[in-house]
């Protein structure tokens, strides 16, 4: 099953070392991962997703909890969340094509943020699976290249991670 | 406020931590901090003849005394010379701080002359690691390395000290602070008393209880809380190879060793439980077996200072995250509270079937009178001519399980070996560790001529420093568990597992000023342990030959359950 986990880290030189490697050392998987200081400069905060049974992602949380710089993590999967990944996307638009990416673009709510007479750069936001969605819906064929942020992720209502 | 040098900071906070000694090698990157250690005479440094017996040396001391080990080696090769010390503690939780010096901070990635990067190289094999990258930093660096090496699970710490940083020219204010506090790190103080109570209900209605033991019992300090729960409840008590000792050795309510290498009853008692009560114990594979096979018909209460531990390889019924003592401590009173007691009629039966188990003699081997003399006496004669008093440290193959086997330990720290990484050439530094610990106790290493060659360099160190180490070399003139795995799964081809020079080391442990001796025959080995252990303060080399085709037995079957076991070259369970 796919996991979410969010982690508040001390923002300190190879901190994000100790996490990566802490995945490889073990044999974990790591899908996607995003990481930028939070509004308390001392603090990191990192996204990753992965991928693993309830037993598996015990482990890795006992693991990452167990590394002196993580302050404090969760399992944003274990309840309701918000799930948001950033997607910049180069994609070929000519002929009867270019009005189709368009109205694709339209319906998935992207913005087109560059273009020339052959090329659309598309931003788009949402859930992984959207990100997918857009990717199938334009066909693979027509897309040149993709830049994705890795998911960020936040719990809904009023629980927070923080110190 | 004093103002210091960043290297005359580093030798104050050893002494402000009260550190007796520090094993190490200088080196370019450290010369400052040796020359600030020379300047003072509170801690003593140790000088080895490689940097990984520095390690092993730490470890042996910080081992036999439950007081971390300290390590100081230089940038690069000094440094990855350590790496496999770290590993080592890291595996068996063996508090222990190493002090890497580094190249000035603006060469770092030039790839300057003996670089490395040691904080990435360790990161995987130590319990946290520093990059002092302002001599500020320092006393606060190396207050947060001791507390983080020696609370909760212990474990080596890593800081690395670029030379720039310990210039002697440079001063800065000098305080070691008072109390360490980190938000990112709280290590468990107390088990869970619900946890507790429902674990003491368990073993009231327990009919075939067994208690299982491992080292962190010894680390967390709770034999004697851990022996008085046994003999209060009257359950069969059985040890890993990391915990003998934490429960007497001699006493009848020991099963012995379980295990890959464990005594019969140990794995038919374990396989037939119906509650195991663990303590400090990982689970691991050299004690499970095939872990969907373990124990079937088990209730198991886990107590571990590592939640990460707990249910890693077999689900725990009962957690408990606690440090071993205190929670020992609050199950013997929740016992006092529940007022009950176990089920007597069903323990009688479960020990008339554990004395069963007994009598088959798993632990047996056949001596020949006339042939070679078989390895097992020699751990037999080493326990009577020590009178099972010695701290016996020992090195990794069949010596060791013999070592494990047949000397019976009656207190904690007493048998010192590399259980979880199995590092060869452990036994002798890590004995000289014990000995700087105890200059007046008797140390013997147990070793055989394959281990012993990884680290013989040190016999130059135990010269130095008159170091009274007894090595027990169990000679069978092969790498005797390779050997025993090739002749059992690999239709007896010993490849590589003879060695066809071996030194003349009677004439070695002169050559480096000791005593040596040669024993071939079974009647001259105890007359010749007496007066080896006689010579109270000289290194004593005993080269023992033995039968080289000597098997270790029980051994467990491979992918089978806990009962699965070879008890000698022809009969199984």
């Amino acid at each position: 099953m796919r996991r979410i986990i969010s982690i508040l880290m001390e923002n300190e030189p190879g901190a994000l070392s100790r996490v990566i490697g802490l995945f490889s050392q073990r044999g974990y998987n790591i899908e996607s991962l995003s990481v930028a200081p939070t509004e308390d400069s001392t603090l990191s905060r990192l996204t990753l997703t992965t991928f693993g049974n309830d037993l598996k992602i015990e482990q890795i949380t006992k693991h990452l909890n167990k590394l002196i710089e993580v302050v404090k993590l969760v399992d944003l999967t274990e309840g309701a969340h918000i799930e948001r990944e950033l997607m910049l996307i180069k994609v070929k638009a000519t002929g009867a094509q270019r009005a189709e990416v368009k109205r694709s673009v339209d319906i998935f709510r992207g913005q087109i943020v560059d273009v020339t007479s052959t090329v659309y750069t598309i931003q788009l936001t949402g859930a992984s699976d959207k990100l997918d969605a857009f990717i199938g819906a334009i066909g693979e064929t027509q897309v040149l290249e993709v830049v994705r942020s890795g998911v960020s992720g936040i719990s809904r209502g009023e629980k927070v991670l923080s110190l | 406020m004093e103002m210091l040098s960043g290297a005359e900071m580093v030798v104050r906070a050893l002494q402000d931590e009260g550190v007796e000694y520090i094993f190490g090698y200088p080196g370019g990157s450290v010369l400052h901090i040796y020359d600030a250690l020379f300047q003072q005479d509170k801690v003593s440094h140790i000088l080895v003849r490689h940097e990984q017996a520095a390690t092993h040396a730490a470890d042996g001391y910080a081992r036999a005394t439950g007081k971390p080990g300290v390590v100081m080696v230089t940038s690069g090769p000094g440094a990855t010379n350590a790496i496999t010390g770290l590993a080592t503690a890291f595996m068996d939780s063996i508090p222990m701080i190493v002090l890497s010096g580094q190249v000035r901070s603006d060469w770092i990635g030039d790839d300057a002359f003996q670089e490395t990067d040691m904080i990435g190289v360790s990161r995987p094999v130590v319990k946290h690691s520093f990059m002092v990258r302002d001599a500020k930093d320092i006393p606060e660096i190396m207050k947060k390395a001791f507390y983080i090496a020696t609370t909760g699970r212990p474990g080596p710490v890593l800081i690395d000290i670029p030379k720039d940083q310990t210039a002697p020219n440079v001063k800065n204010p000098y305080e070691y602070p008072k109390k360490v506090k980190m938000r990112s790190y709280a290590p468990v103080s107390r088990g869970h008393s619900g946890q507790i109570r429902k674990a003491v209900e368990e073993l009231m209605k327990a009919k075939r209880p067994v208690i299982y033991a491992g080292g962190g019992v010894i680390q967390g300090e709770g034999s004697e809380l851990l022996t008085k729960l046994a003999h209060r409840l009257n359950f069969p008590v059985t040890n890993t190879l990391m915990g003998l000792g934490c429960f007497p050795g001699t006493d009848p309510q020991n099963v012995g060793m379980l295990g890959m290498h464990g005594t019969y009853e140990a794995n038919m008692t374990m396989h037939s439980s119906d509650v195991i009560l663990a303590v400090g114990a990982r689970l691991d594979d050299r004690v499970t077996n095939n872990v969907k096979k373990f124990c079937p018909g088990a209730k198991i209460i886990h107590i571990d200072i590592d939640p990460a531990t707990i249910s890693k390889n077999i689900m725990a019924h009962i957690p408990i995250v606690g440090p071993v003592h205190q929670v020992l401590e609050e199950m013997l009173s929740a016992l006092d509270e529940h007022g009950g007691e176990p089920d007597q009629k069903a323990l009688e039966r479960w020990w008339e079937e554990i004395e069963g188990w007994r009598k088959v003699h798993g632990m047996r081997y056949e001596t020949n009178e006339n042939g070679p003399m078989k390895p097992q006496q020699v751990v037999e004669a080493l326990y009577k001519a020590t009178g099972g008093d010695a701290y016996v440290t020992s090195d990794v193959g069949q010596h060791q399980m013999f070592a494990a086997q047949y000397y019976k330990y009656d207190k904690p720290r007493r048998w010192i070996n590399s259980g979880g990484l199995g590092t060869m050439g452990f036994g002798l530094p890590a004995a000289m560790g014990v000995q700087f610990a105890f200059p007046d106790a008797t140390v013997a290493c147990v070793t055989g001529e394959g281990s012993i060659q990884m680290n013989i360099q040190e016999l130059s160190t135990c010269l130095q420093y008159g170091l009274p180490v007894k090595i027990i070399n169990i000679n069978n003139q092969a790498l005797g568990m390779v050997r025993q795995w090739q002749d059992m799964q690999y239709g007896g081809r010993h490849s590589q597992s003879y060695m066809e020079s071996l030194p003349d080391f009677v004439a070695l442990a002169e050559a480096y000023g000791h005593v040596g001796m040669k024993v071939t025959k079974f009647e001259d080995l105890e007359g010749a342990m007496n007066e080896a252990f006689a010579l109270k303060d000289r290194l004593v080399f005993m080269d023992i030959y033995v039968d080289p085709t000597e098997h270790v037995y029980p051994m467990q079957i491979a992918d089978g359950s806990m009962r699965d076991m070879w008890l000698s070259k022809t009969e199984r369970t």
